[in-house]
């Protein structure tokens, strides 16, 4: 293992310090927590909160600021953080208007998320949240833990993140956050497997034409091994299997993702953004109304990419995702 | 009933034995999860240690909150809430001057309600329910443990991070039930239970 950090174990203390002394005009670090949270002056407004393990950067702290989250809680690398310290990125958001929790839907997120909000119940602060569930390669089904949330929830925080800064209330952030998670769609594969710092070793081994496909953002194995292929031919076999999910009309608008997991430069997530498009665009006559490329929800140093299609059901949540923000990562 | 100092030294044995065995817990993780298994606990258990080094319990159902609470508090994930919830029930249960079979029992509920699995989903649920059976009928030992772990390895994953694997989980070992095996071959170990 080649990286650069000091003691594994110190990887997100120190991690989170270099972050917040980096961009101290934008965020703060809530002293002895693992959150940070935003240096925006409260007025009342819902309190955005999300979090999860570290390794997915710039998820989620990079999304704190004006616009986006109120506050981002991180976990030990791949690891849900723990009840208290969601509580407290509860109460650094809290500006009297109630908290909104964007949760991936991890059995760990979904717990410690879910006990946070009890805690933070027993302090009077309200407190609703959305289970987000976009990845697609996972059957949902009693027997799975359902699926994955994945790089679709850049989507929800910057939709909802919008909405909350327009003053729209925890219940119709609810709404909105329940609609947007029936509309969102992911797909990712990888060329090469992710290292978590303290575990020392890769996730899984590939042989030199492999690829792991249909995988998740925390290093696990994919559902299936596949062949590389050119970058048209994964596009195609995402595009199928999104298709299939989706049934999309003609003239049909969509929000899309293309999101590198980490270790695939720009050079090869744009070569996909074309393919994407020709399929999508070209073949398919959907309308992309709204793009975005880039490493936004990754998996500390794996190489891949994955597609995150939002059909838009509404043109406020074009004006949403459009709207101008103040934070690290967008 | 159930003796508090030899609870202590089965509590801090179970965080020795998960320490020792960090990496073999964090390949059994490897195969069907995502490597860190042995880690968060591990984390865990130093916790543990420095919260129980030099205190003496009263009370057991003191000592059980106590260690519910820092695993909760430290470990993350889902087995935080998992093993925290199993200790945290036995607290409550341990209020009812319980014998072991039922203060098991009472951690398997708050295991239960907390992540809602059932046995034959390939998690430590599979190593709790069968272990509270030998309790009751006395057949509680290493190989009886050891026998219940290999069980794990041809179950299909139906429930946490295994699941998104299908197929390919079978024929691994589940991490959770490992290190729930750890857990009762320390309780033996710490003559808890006085067959």
């Amino acid at each position: 293992m080649k990286k650069i950090i000091n003691e594994p174990d110190h990887v997100v203390d120190e991690m989170l310090n270099g972050l917040a002394f980096a961009y101290d005009s934008l965020v703060t670090r809530i002293p002895e927590t693992t959150v940070i949270a935003r240096k925006v002056e409260k007025s009342n407004k819902v309190g955005l909160v999300s979090g999860g393990g570290s390794g997915h950067e710039p998820s989620h702290a990079g999304f704190v600021g004006k616009g986006m989250l109120s506050a981002a809680v991180a976990g030990q690398v791949f690891t849900s953080p723990t009840p208290d310290q969601v509580l407290e990125g509860i109460k650094a958001a809290d500006e009297g208007a109630g908290v909104f929790l964007v949760i991936k839907n991890y059995t760990g997120d979904v717990m410690n998320f879910d006990m946070a909000k009890e805690l933070a119940e027993l302090e009077d602060i309200d407190v609703e949240f959305v289970i987000v569930d976009d990845d697609i390669a996972v059957e949902d089904s009693t027997f799975t833990a359902g699926r994955r949330g994945v790089a679709g929830t850049v989507f929800m925080h910057k939709i909802l993140g919008a909405a909350a800064d327009s003053g729209a209330s925890l219940s119709e952030i609810k709404e909105l956050a329940d609609k947007v998670n029936e509309q969102l769609f992911s797909i990712g594969l990888a060329l090469s497997p992710a290292t978590n710092p303290e575990v020392g070793k890769p996730g899984f081994e590939l042989e030199d034409q492999e690829i792991e496909f249909g995988i998740g953002i925390h290093g696990e194995p994919g559902y299936r091994r596949e062949t590389l292929q050119p970058s048209k031919e994964l596009a195609k076999e995402f595009v199928t299997q999104l298709k299939k999910e989706m049934n999309w009309s003609e003239s049909d608008r969509y929000a899309a993702l293309v999101n590198g997991m980490g270790a695939t430069p720009l050079m090869e997530q744009f070569v996909f953004m074309n393919d994407v498009k020709k399929l999508l665009v070209d073949d398919e006559k959907l309308d992309l109304a709204f793009r975005k490329v880039g490493d936004y929800m990754t998996a500390i140093d794996m190489a891949g990419v994955s597609l995150t299609l939002l059909k838009i059901e509404d043109d406020q949540w074009l004006d949403y995702l459009n709207a101008p923000v103040d934070v690290i990562g967008w | 009933m159930v003796d508090v100092k030899k609870v202590q030294s089965w509590l801090t044995l179970f965080g020795e034995k998960v320490t020792e065995n960090k990496e073999h817990l964090n390949q059994l993780d490897t195969a069907i999860g995502d490597g860190d298994h042995g880690s968060n606990l591990t984390r865990g258990a130093a916790a543990v240690k420095e919260k129980l080094d030099g205190q003496s319990y009263d009370e057991l159902t003191d000592l059980f909150k106590d260690v519910g609470m820092v695993l909760v508090s430290k470990v993350g994930g889902a087995s935080g809430p998992l093993y925290g919830s199993a200790f945290i029930s036995m607290a409550k249960e341990a209020k009812n001057d319980a014998d072991l079979s039922q203060l098991i029992t009472a951690g398997l509920d708050g295991i239960v309600k907390r992540g809602n699995a059932k046995t034959g989903e390939k998690t430590m649920v599979d190593m709790w329910s069968p272990v509270i059976d030998s309790i009751k009928d006395g057949s509680l030992s290493d190989e009886s443990i050891d026998e219940i772990l290999q069980k794990t390895k041809d179950m299909k994953a139906s429930k946490g991070r295994a699941s998104y694997l299908g197929d390919r989980s079978i024929g691994h070992i589940d991490p959770g039930a490992q290190s729930s095996a750890y857990l009762f071959q320390a309780l033996i170990e710490a003559g808890v239970i006085n067959e």
